[in-house]
């Protein structure tokens, strides 16, 4: 009867008996054989948790903490016009969370006022024409994955190995599920003249960004996007409305939107010329190189994430993606390109999206050198950088899609390298 | 007649609609189109009238841009140069800039408008940002410093590298060599590693 009493009265009592079974517990540790993670009752178990909304929008896991886009400061003038990498080595799947998408912006990230948000096109059409982001909600849209790829991303590379870590040598890339209206349902709307073959996208931001396309890409898949996997766009991702240029060059996935103009040849643009143009050795500049070549990095192992568990069973994972088309195919080394295995491809194999390999492998101990090498749906076989070098030279900047290496030290440490 | 619009009403709403035009948004007015559409163009379409001197554009890059790109646009810091690095482009670290690098004037009249103005809280009029702009040419040697910039002798001006630009040749380069059958084993006799990267100090 007391002894119940004494269980329930005061917390100071609950309390003061926990103690004195953690203490009995301890006294007689030699005698309970096993992890104190099972033996031992752990908070999340002995405590109730958190109530419910008690994070009205949801947050990650206070343990992954770790897991952000991270900036790498002396790549650009300052932080109005900077980057910001997704830290591929923490992900898995396809879909990039949208808070971990690597950000690229020339003037800062625009808070666009979805009320007062309005897209224009005019130019060679037959109705020029004023829609509000309501009027864009009334045409029929539809869901797609794309990858977004900068031209820029693996451009430090060029020259040699200088990034170390798969978040900064491949992070300027996010996949996403838009959903948006066929950019040409507003063409339609608006009448494209028979002279009509170009068209100028432009942002509403502080660097109105803009963009020349040609005329049979915005008929064929480009998108109006307000959404992204399932929500609202970001701010930092154009809110509230972006366009998506499927397989091509980051940049032309011009943000926030507000013009659409059409005209009878390309604009010449900075971001079309000065930038975004890859500079040859023999000092001639390739331009409107669009499409983005088939790409793929292994993303685990990779420097910022080793291996922790020794020799054994072991799994290897990458992406890879295409702008031409999908990715039916990887192929992963051990050994630094002696010898070749198939990767494990997973998930469907779409159109212009990153698709998941994995190999999966019994790890010997030993130092290895790991590469992943992308086949795309044209038959087109990613190629080494030295391959690229000897074509382009190494001043272009941007466009690297050559073949990452890795090397796996006996203690687990992943460096970055590059191999004959 | 009645009857086949109640038809259409009925079929209406399954069919999908994008073929005809749907009536959605509206008309954009002059004025409304006048005041985004701000893009120039090589052949000169979309400049504003207006003019302005080597002199006066002097004066407004000190004031306005020097800042970040220096007294005679050689770029502060990270900053990028404006001017410089004529015949760099086939050097091991070439120098891009305006004189060395853009194809066309009319760039630099559209990015400077666009891009280098509001945003870093200057309002310049279209007579200033010809003068900024024949200022960026005297600073690459292309133009004495008596030259007035107009509407008028716009695409008269034609910079070095207009030539050095090409079309994306990768599907006639790049894509027969990258189409190939991939080897699968023994596909060198050894590997050396070349590089290994030092540590950036992240
Ligand atoms: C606060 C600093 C700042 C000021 C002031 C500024 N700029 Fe810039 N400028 C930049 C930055 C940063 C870039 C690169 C932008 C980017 O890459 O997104 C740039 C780029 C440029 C470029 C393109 C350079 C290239 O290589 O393509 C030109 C031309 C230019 N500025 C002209 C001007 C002029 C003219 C003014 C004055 C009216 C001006 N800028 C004022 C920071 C500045």
């Amino acid at each position: 009867m007391t002894e119940k009493t004494d269980h329930k009265t005061t917390r100071r009592g609950f309390l003061a008996s926990g103690i004195a079974v953690g203490g009995a517990v301890a006294s007689g540790r030699a005698a309970v054989a096993g992890e104190a993670e099972i033996t031992e009752m752990q908070p999340w178990r002995r405590n109730l948790g958190d109530p419910v909304n008690n994070a009205p929008y949801g947050t990650p896991s206070q343990f992954e903490a770790d897991v952000l886009r991270r900036p790498v400061a002396w790549l650009t003038p300052d932080a109005t016009t900077a980057v910001s990498f997704t830290p591929l080595h923490a992900l898995d799947g396809t879909i990039t969370p949208n808070g971990l998408c690597f950000e690229r912006h020339h003037g800062g990230v625009a808070q666009v006022d979805p009320e007062k948000y309005r897209l224009m096109i005019n130019g060679l059409v037959d109705r020029p024409l004023i829609f509000t982001l309501q009027d864009l909600l009334r045409f029929p849209r539809e869901n797609r994955t794309y990858f977004l790829e900068c031209a820029a991303n693996s451009g430090m590379e060029w020259r040699g190995v200088q990034m170390d870590g798969v978040q900064f040598t491949h992070g300027m890339i996010h996949n996403v599920e838009y959903t948006g209206v066929p950019l040409r349902y507003l063409l339609e709307e608006a009448g494209v003249q028979t002279a009509g073959k170009w068209l100028l996208a432009e942002g509403g931001d502080a660097s109105g960004m803009s963009r020349s396309i040609p005329m049979e890409k915005a008929l064929e898949d480009c998108l109006i996007a307000f959404k992204m996997n399932g929500e609202a766009l970001r701010a930092e991702q154009g809110y509230p409305v972006r366009l998506v240029v499927p397989g091509w060059e980051g940049n032309m996935w011009v943000k926030w939107l507000r013009r659409l103009e059409v005209g009878d040849m390309p604009w010449h643009h900075r971001e079309e010329t000065s930038k975004y143009s890859d500079l040859m050795a023999d000092g001639r500049t390739r331009r409107f190189t669009w499409e983005m070549d088939a790409k793929s990095v292994i993303t685990t192992p990779s420097p910022q994430a080793p291996v922790l568990h020794g020799k054994g069973p072991m799994v290897l994972s990458g992406l890879a993606w295409s702008g031409r088309g999908s990715i039916p195919r990887v192929d992963v080394t051990l050994d630094g390109g002696i010898n070749w295995h198939q990767a494990r491809m997973d998930g469907p194999e779409l159109d212009k999206s990153l698709r998941r390999f994995y190999y999966d492998f019994n790890w010997d101990g030993t130092a290895l050198l790991l590469q992943s090498r992308a086949h795309d749906s044209t038959g087109y076989v990613q190629p080494t950088k030295d391959a690229l070098r000897s074509l382009r030279g190494v001043n272009s900047n941007y466009h690297n899609n050559g073949i990452q290496t890795w090397h796996l030290g006996k203690d687990g440490r992943v460096r970055n390298v590059e191999v004959t | 007649m009645l009857k086949l619009l109640s038809i259409l009403v009925i079929l209406t709403p399954s069919m999908p609609l994008a073929a005809e035009p749907m009536g959605l948004g509206r008309v954009a007015m002059p004025d409304e189109i006048a005041a985004w559409d701000i893009d120039v163009r090589p052949d000169g379409l979309g400049l504003p009238a207006g003019s302005g001197s080597v002199a006066f554009g002097e004066e407004v890059f000190v004031e306005n841009c020097a800042a970040c790109h220096g007294d005679f646009a050689e770029g502060v810091g990270r900053y990028p140069a404006l001017a410089g690095g004529i015949g760099t482009l086939t050097d091991v670290r070439p120098t891009r800039t305006v004189g060395s690098f853009y194809p066309y004037l009319s760039t630099v009249w559209d990015f400077i408008n666009r891009a280098m103005t509001v945003g870093y809280g200057t309002e310049l009029s279209d007579d200033e940002i010809y003068a900024v702009t024949a200022y960026v040419l005297y600073s690459n040697d292309l133009v004495g410093d008596d030259f007035v910039l107009s509407r008028e002798n716009f695409t008269s001006i034609r910079l070095p590298n207009e030539g050095g630009f090409y079309m994306d040749n990768r599907a006639q380069v790049e894509l027969p060599r990258f189409r190939h059958l991939a080897c699968m084993s023994e596909c060198k006799s050894s590997v050396e590693i070349t590089m290994t990267v030092k540590n950036t100090g992240e």
